[in-house]
């Protein structure tokens, strides 16, 4: 089981609480589709991703970016159980998305740097460390259930 | 990873608009490293690796150099940096995985001091080039 150490959480918890999860997650899932153009390929029924403006206002794209980011919060509240947590997402990913784990490393990738840009000089080094553990362990859950 | 027109004109846009402040960058993205990643300090064991290190400043400097001259030549960062190259093919031997820890480092020393540079366009060219550095400097390594 992931340890958090008291100021870990303190990170976690006051970066969380200035999100705007559908702001920050739509900024998210676009950049990841942008920067990564070969994740667009669990997105086809989401119409025009033609280039960067129409990925950055595709409102498929904005929608999802939430429902991903407010899951995120989900993992947050749950940081001392989140294999369970993510049980059954992660055999939803594994079994009916088919989501090789890496993009979930490239998504908590994209999503620290979302978050630098928010906060700028407060994402400081020790807070940017939490965050990269966190979206690593996020990944670790979320891969947990393949076979 | 191939960078096109717009890639080049993207990433020597950044470097001018870092100008001065590379040195800086490079300083703030090892210290991040270091932080996020711990098992980066493996290749340290000789620094002081405490907050304000002159000897981490000194390697920041280097290091943004680097960027800043493949930049400089993004037309041929293989020549470029062919000394480094072969620096890091025959004594450095720093594994490939570190050179994306650095990149995201990098990234995010970028994002947090210049949010609105770093447009979602900008983003995708400037990890392509940092792509391209870290192939070029794990390419001779056999």
């Amino acid at each position: 089981m992931v340890h958090w150490s008291a100021e870990e959480k303190q990170l976690i918890a006051s970066v969380w609480a200035k999100v705007n999860v559908e702001e920050c997650g739509a900024e998210a899932l676009a950049r990841l589709l942008i920067v990564y153009p070969w994740t667009q390929r669990f997105f086809d029924n989401f119409g025009n991703l033609s280039s960067p403006t129409a990925i950055i206002g595709n409102p498929k794209v904005r929608a999802h970016g939430k429902k991903v980011l407010t899951s995120f919060g989900d993992a947050i509240k749950n940081l001392d159980n989140l294999k369970v947590t993510y049980s059954k997402l992660s055999e939803l990913h594994c079994d009916k998305l088919h989501v090789d784990p890496e993009n979930f490393r490239l998504l908590g990738d994209i999503l620290v740097i979302v978050l630098a840009a928010h906060f700028t000089k407060d994402f400081t080094p020790a807070c940017q460390a939490t965050w990269q553990k966190l979206v690593g362990v996020v990944a670790h859950a979320l891969a947990h259930k393949y076979h | 990873m191939v960078l096109h027109a717009n890639d080049k004109s993207n990433v020597k846009a950044v470097f001018a608009k870092i100008g001065g402040h590379a040195e800086e960058y490079g300083a703030e993205t090892l210290e991040r490293m270091f932080a996020a990643y711990p098992q980066t300090k493996t290749y340290f064991p000789h620094f002081d690796l405490a907050k304000g290190s002159a000897q981490v400043k000194g390697h920041g400097k280097k290091v943004a150099a680097a960027l800043v001259e493949a930049a400089n030549h993004i037309d041929d960062i293989a020549g470029a940096l062919s000394k480094l190259s072969d620096l890091h093919a025959q004594k450095l031997r720093v594994d490939p995985v570190n050179f994306k820890l650095l990149g995201q480092c990098f990234l995010v020393v970028v994002a947090s001091h210049n949010p609105s540079l770093l447009t979602p366009e900008v983003h995708a060219s400037l990890d392509k080039f940092l792509c391209a550095v870290g192939t070029v400097l794990t390419a001779k390594y056999r």
